[in-house]
């Protein structure tokens, strides 16, 4: 269980995140979705007590987080795979972080085996390894301790497809036992799939949230028409607004009545009304954080 | 989770199942255990205490040979480990405090104990562990080349050591370590502790040996010529003092302000 209640921090005028909060369930996962600079790696850092919040407060398992005793036995943290020591093996970084939760030693072995890095791979240097082997080996260290939440910033950078598929199944795994996970993103489509609820942040503010389905059922209608230029002076003398889409489709945030009407009416041919799904988000994702990021004073 | 808590009403309540409140804090032994385990476990940090161990046995052995056979005592084989040693151990008192910032790490070790005291007083209790080990070592050391001298070079040989000898070497060592820990604490970057730590007493040092009308009061803020008197077993009455002073200057007060920077401060 996490909660997070109007946390705000401010970097002398500039406000990296404002007034954020939201929950995660135990039971699901949430996707903490943004673009680059959002604040979402912030607002992490201060829900595991890195970062003094200026105002507001989090908690994690109903307290705040520096509060937790032996915190590595009850929450997973991974807020960034290549902040580890070059010169250290796999096998040692797992090791450190055993011997500080007070694991046996076998444990090491069990998350390596479990996050498919090889005994050949533990015993390298972390120097050597690939980003998306550091991302495995930080997960491995995340799931020492047999959390019930998990934290983790960007997880899924540097791992190959494969490697976004293990891990989704792995989180999925992990939130149906009850787990609470929050995983951040900068793309919508590595959340989507696993995402049971969606927080998007843009500039510091939540600019939306809520449940995944409902994100995406409410997430308007794409429409093609050979008709463009009388389709879209239909929509605007109805009051809805459209963006065009790069296949040449229109985006419209309206259900698919509310458009055929409107075409009907102007007597534009339609070769295509469906709701936007996934692209909707995709798009709304879009919009919303770019008109975020624009108000977000330089 | 094997621990389990119910609420009155006799339901399991999953987070409260083995939750915050039913979990031990990380003990302090455990805590010193990986500090050290991270001191000796990269190759800086392992090269560093072999070089010192090196550096301490190949400085007596120079003195087997150099010596005056009539100078050959232990005391005088304990005194030479402690200029190595007082170059050496500062550089693992910073590392040891600065390490984890260089290389970002300090996002791990914080976030599985979040008290930051207690993070940082298992650094020094670990760094402690290695001064006694250092310590030690010079004893041993010297107790071998004492007998060497003897038996090789006809040397005096003399065991006499007084409590005074012991004091000296264990309090120039510990103060040259805690000068390395409090430089690493206020800049909390390896290169940049290092540099300043060989040159800012160096810098005050030549101030008050060139500018006239400060070589009177060297002592008091000159961190070698308050130290000198510990290295020939000299010091006494406003020694002491002065001692205190420089120690106050340049071990803890940058050691304080570290300390307030690193509660307040933010990690990335």
């Amino acid at each position: 269980m996490i909660l997070v209640d109007q946390l705000t921090k401010r970097y002398g005028r500039y406000t990296a995140v404002d007034s954020v909060s939201f929950s995660v369930r135990p039971g699901t996962v949430t996707g903490f979705l943004g673009p680059n600079g959002a604040g979402k790696s912030t607002t992490m850092r201060m829900l595991v007590g890195l970062t003094p919040p200026s105002s507001g407060s989090c908690t994690v398992l109903g307290v705040p987080y520096a509060h937790l005793r032996n915190p590595g036995r009850h929450v997973g943290v991974l807020l960034d795979a290549s902040a580890q020591h070059p010169g250290r093996t796999g096998r040692e970084v797992l090791s450190l972080g055993a011997m500080t939760i007070g694991l046996p030693r076998s444990r090491v072995d069990e998350m390596l085996d479990r996050v498919g890095l090889t005994a050949d791979e533990a015993g390298r240097r972390v120097g050597n390894y690939s980003l998306g082997m550091r991302q495995r080996l930080g997960i491995a260290h995340a799931l020492l301790g047999d959390p019930e939440v998990l934290i983790l910033d960007e997880p899924a950078n540097g791992l190959d497809p494969g490697g976004i598929h293990w891990m989704r199944g792995l989180l999925r795994r992990f939130a149906d036992r009850g787990g609470s996970v929050l995983l951040s993103s900068h793309l919508l489509h590595e959340v989507e799939v696993i995402a049971d609820e969606l927080v998007i942040i843009g500039g510091g503010r939540i600019v939306a949230q809520g449940a995944k389905t409902e994100m995406l059922a409410g997430a308007g209608t794409i429409v093609r028409t050979p008709d463009v230029g009388v389709l879209a002076g239909a929509l605007a003398t109805t009051g809805l607004e459209h963006t065009t889409r790069s296949d040449g489709s229109l985006f419209v945030d309206a259900s698919a009545e509310h458009i055929g009407r409107a075409a009907a009416a102007a007597g534009a041919v339609l070769t295509e009304l469906r709701p936007a799904g996934g692209a909707g988000l995709e798009e709304m994702f879009l919009q919303l954080t770019a008109g975020a990021r624009e108000e977000v004073p330089a | 989770m094997t621990a389990t808590t119910s609420d009155i009403l006799g339901i399991r309540r999953p987070d409260a199942a083995g939750g915050p409140a039913a979990t031990d804090r990380v003990p302090a032994a455990r805590l010193i255990r990986v500090e050290i385990r991270k001191l000796v476990d990269t190759r800086a940090g392992a090269w560093l205490l072999v070089l010192i161990a090196v550096v301490t046995a190949a400085a007596v052995i120079v003195s087997l040979f150099t010596t005056d056979a009539s100078g050959l005592t232990f005391e005088h084989f304990v005194d030479v480990t402690v200029f190595p040693q007082s170059v050496l151990l500062p550089l693992l008192g910073i590392m040891a405090v600065t390490t984890e910032w260089t290389q970002r790490t300090t996002l791990v070790t914080h976030t599985l104990e979040p008290a930051r005291r207690r993070v940082v007083a298992a650094k020094f209790a670990a760094t402690a562990v290695l001064w006694f080990l250092a310590v030690v070592l010079a004893y041993a050391v010297a107790a071998v080349a004492n007998i060497l001298g003897a038996a090789l070079r006809h040397g005096d040989g003399s065991w006499a050591y007084g409590t005074v000898g012991l004091r000296d070497t264990a309090l120039l060592q510990l103060l040259s370590l805690v000068h390395g820990l409090a430089f690493g604490m206020l800049l909390m970057n390896t290169a940049a502790a290092i540099v300043l730590y060989f040159t800012a007493p160096g810098a005050v040092h030549l101030l008050f040996s060139t500018v006239g009308s400060l070589k009177g009061s060297a002592a008091w803020f000159d961190l070698g010529a308050s130290q000198a008197p510990l290295t020939d077993h000299s010091i006494a009455g406003i020694g002491w003092l002065q001692l205190l002073t420089t120690t106050v200057l340049w071990l803890l007060l940058p050691l304080a302000a570290g300390m307030v920077r690193l509660l307040r401060r933010e990690i990335k």
